[in-house]
């Protein structure tokens, strides 16, 4: 009886976190979708009526949409392809004991540290940039024309920003988990004549099949509301060359204080995370069970 | 083949030398195990004959050829881990097929090299299955079957059976037998279970931190040991010592009289004693005797003992079974 009553009791006195929990989440998204059927514009108080889907049709046929979209599916996909290449690189290289490996280790850790529009900042004007930048100071040397990245190529300088950030939780996590393999495993490769390739791939590759996964998701869940590096970069151009939906929501509606469109706006980001995400899901999600 | 002969092999660990420099020829086709004490160097050795290991100085000859500096692959040996070392995520035929596919072989070969390693070690219906739905047993012959179906010249096993529960031990433990009958290949097997030593070996070494201190078949390890170390490393239950006045004809500084080489008496012998602890394993009798001036010793007797805790009795040695050790352990020739 103890137990059906403490249990009882429990439940009772878990009910104010859940029930602040869900208020905290669904009072902001169902004022979002209520929103989203209005003509809200802050510039015209007083004058909201419900529009009906008018908000999600402006949204959805902006030329800019489909431009940006595929821009998010680039942005995520390139992030996760350099993050997960160079974090496997990177954790296959700190797990051998080379000499003053902690130091090293913290190190590598430093970049997620540091602030996106810090790290945007540095790399617009330290590195990137088409004078004074360390990359364009390169180019001369070698007696080539510096590239103006953001004019140029902008999604793909963005890229390698995001990259650069999330490259040490990538290794992290693959560290970690590279470490937890069984070096018998290893040896026994060797025994039965595998080289460095067959080992990575038949031993090692599937042994972080499960971290791999989990670097997939998370980054995946940060990376489509990338906002600050495209603000601080390029502002989303030239033209729509590097505005992904999160920025576009931003420009078209915020910008121009249009409550009822921004919420359309961010209602479709919220259904196209969860495609992503139920995608995602079906393809990999199987690593994680068991 | 499948000889290996070790010359003068030492092995550091930085500044720590963990194998004292060891001479051993290995012969072909033959079942040699190595047993000691734990942190001995029995593991170290056989993973430098394996080539997991770098040699520090001596020379490591394989079929003659020196293989001290030849990568892990290239030596021709296979070798069984503790924990088995099975790849995981891939299937048993996968596993057994691993390094027979390293090596290029045509596919018809493999599964038919599959097919005949799985019917000697029964584990045809589970082929399909990953190692993490197989019970320790099982796991095991599939360790046993990747390392046989490459058909190496030699096998290593570490310590193979000592995550396995008794009963089962035994049944392995007369499979890996069995299967170097059939195979006819020289296999190293390191174990600190003296049982498996004694019922398996061809010829045993006994390792003592870092050195051999004798090599010869269990026989003659049990009857002849070379010193005191020995004498009590094998044989159980445990030889007994008398540590007695250094003799002035011979050196002799103490004695070692096997369990079964001590005769009883309730009338008169060389020792009284008190019964302390009787062990009835049913077809013989092990009594833990107090005897005034000495540790207990273990006598073996029939398994229709008559004696009970506490009686008073006479133990004697059979004179000819006595061993004499000197001051440094070294057996000495028995003079009576
Ligand atoms: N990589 C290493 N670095 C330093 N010392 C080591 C290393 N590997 C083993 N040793 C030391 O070498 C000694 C021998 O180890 P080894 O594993 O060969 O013992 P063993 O005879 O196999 O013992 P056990 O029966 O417990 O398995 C031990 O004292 C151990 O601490
Ligand atoms: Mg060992």
């Amino acid at each position: 009886m103890a137990t059906t009553n403490s249990r009882a009791l429990a439940r009772l006195m878990l009910v104010p976190s859940v029930v602040l929990l869900l208020a905290w989440m669904l009072v902001p998204l169902c004022m979002t979708l209520y929103f989203s059927f209005l003509d809200y514009n802050l510039l015209s108080p007083g004058t909201e009526e419900f529009i009906g889907f008018m908000n999600y049709e402006f949204f959805l046929t902006d030329p800019a949409f489909f431009e940006s979209f595929f821009n998010t599916l680039l942005l995520v996909g390139g992030v996760l392809l350099i993050t997960l290449g160079g974090g496997i690189g990177l954790a296959i290289l700190l797990d051998q004991a080379i000499w003053g490996r902690n130091y090293v280790r913290i190190m590598v850790l430093a970049p997620f540290f540091v602030m996106p529009t810090v790290s945007a900042l540095v790399w617009k004007n330290m590195l990137m940039n088409p004078v004074n930048g360390l990359f364009a100071h390169f180019a001369n040397w070698l007696g080539m024309t510096p590239i103006d990245f953001f004019a140029q190529i902008p999604l793909l300088s963005i890229i390698v920003i995001v990259s650069w950030q999330w490259l040490p939780f990538a290794a992290l996590i693959l560290l970690t988990a590279i470490q937890s393999l069984d070096r018998e495993q290893l040896e026994a490769a060797d025994l039965d004549g595998a080289g460095p390739f067959s080992k990575f791939y038949y031993i090692v590759l599937p042994h972080l099949s499960r971290a791999i996964t989990a670097v997939i998701l998370i980054e995946t869940i940060f990376l489509l509301s990338i906002f600050a590096e495209i603000l601080v970069t390029t502002s989303g151009g030239p033209g729509y060359a590097s505005t992904n939906i999160t920025y576009l929501i931003y420009t078209q509606s915020l910008l121009q204080f249009d409550v009822g469109g921004g919420s359309a706006g961010g209602i479709v980001a919220v259904i196209i995370a969860n495609i992503v995400a139920i995608f995602l899901m079906r393809l990999i999600g199987k690593n994680l069970e068991d | 083949m499948g000889s290996i002969h070790l010359k003068q092999v030492t092995k550091d660990f930085g500044d720590v030398s963990v194998i004292k420099p060891i001479d051993l020829e290995i012969k072909d086709g033959e079942f040699i195990v190595f047993v000691g004490p734990s942190g001995c160097g029995k593991s170290t050795l056989l993973r430098m004959i394996a080539g997991l290991e770098d040699t520090t100085s001596g020379t490591i000859e394989i079929d003659g050829q020196d293989a001290t500096t030849t990568p892990p692959a290239k030596r021709g040996l296979a070798m069984v881990f503790q924990s088995y070392a099975l790849y995981p995520h891939m299937s048993v035929r996968n596993n057994i097929a691993f390094p027979l596919k390293r090596a290029k072989i045509n596919d018809d070969i493999i599964e038919e090299k599959i097919a005949s390693v799985a019917k000697t070690l029964n584990l045809t219906d589970y082929l399909d299955r990953k190692p993490g739905q197989l019970s320790g047993g099982q796991r095991q012959r599939v360790a046993i079957g990747r390392a046989i179906v490459r058909q190496p010249s030699a096998f290593l096993f570490d310590e193979p059976l000592s995550n396995l529960d008794a009963s089962l031990r035994v049944n392995m433990r007369l499979e890996i037998s069995e299967l170097h009958k059939s195979l006819n290949t020289t296999m190293v097997y390191v174990t600190h279970d003296q049982v498996e030593a004694m019922t398996m070996a061809d010829r045993i070494a006994v390792f003592n931190g870092g050195i051999i201190e004798q090599v010869g078949s269990p026989l003659e390890l049990y009857n002849n040991p070379a010193n005191r170390f020995v004498a009590g490393f094998i044989g159980s239950p445990k030889i007994n010592f008398i540590d007695i006045e250094p003799s002035t004809i011979d050196g002799t500084c103490s004695l070692g009289i096997r369990p079964e080489h001590i005769e009883i008496s309730t009338t008169g012998g060389q020792w009284a004693g008190k019964i302390g602890v009787i062990e009835h394993l049913g077809s013989e009798t092990f009594l833990h005797v107090h005897v005034d001036g000495h540790d207990t010793f273990t006598v073996k007797t029939s398994g229709d003992c008559p004696f009970k805790y506490g009686d008073e009795i006479y133990l004697s040695p059979q004179k000819n079974k006595l061993l004499h050790f000197d001051a440094t352990g070294k057996t000495l020739p028995n003079i009576a």
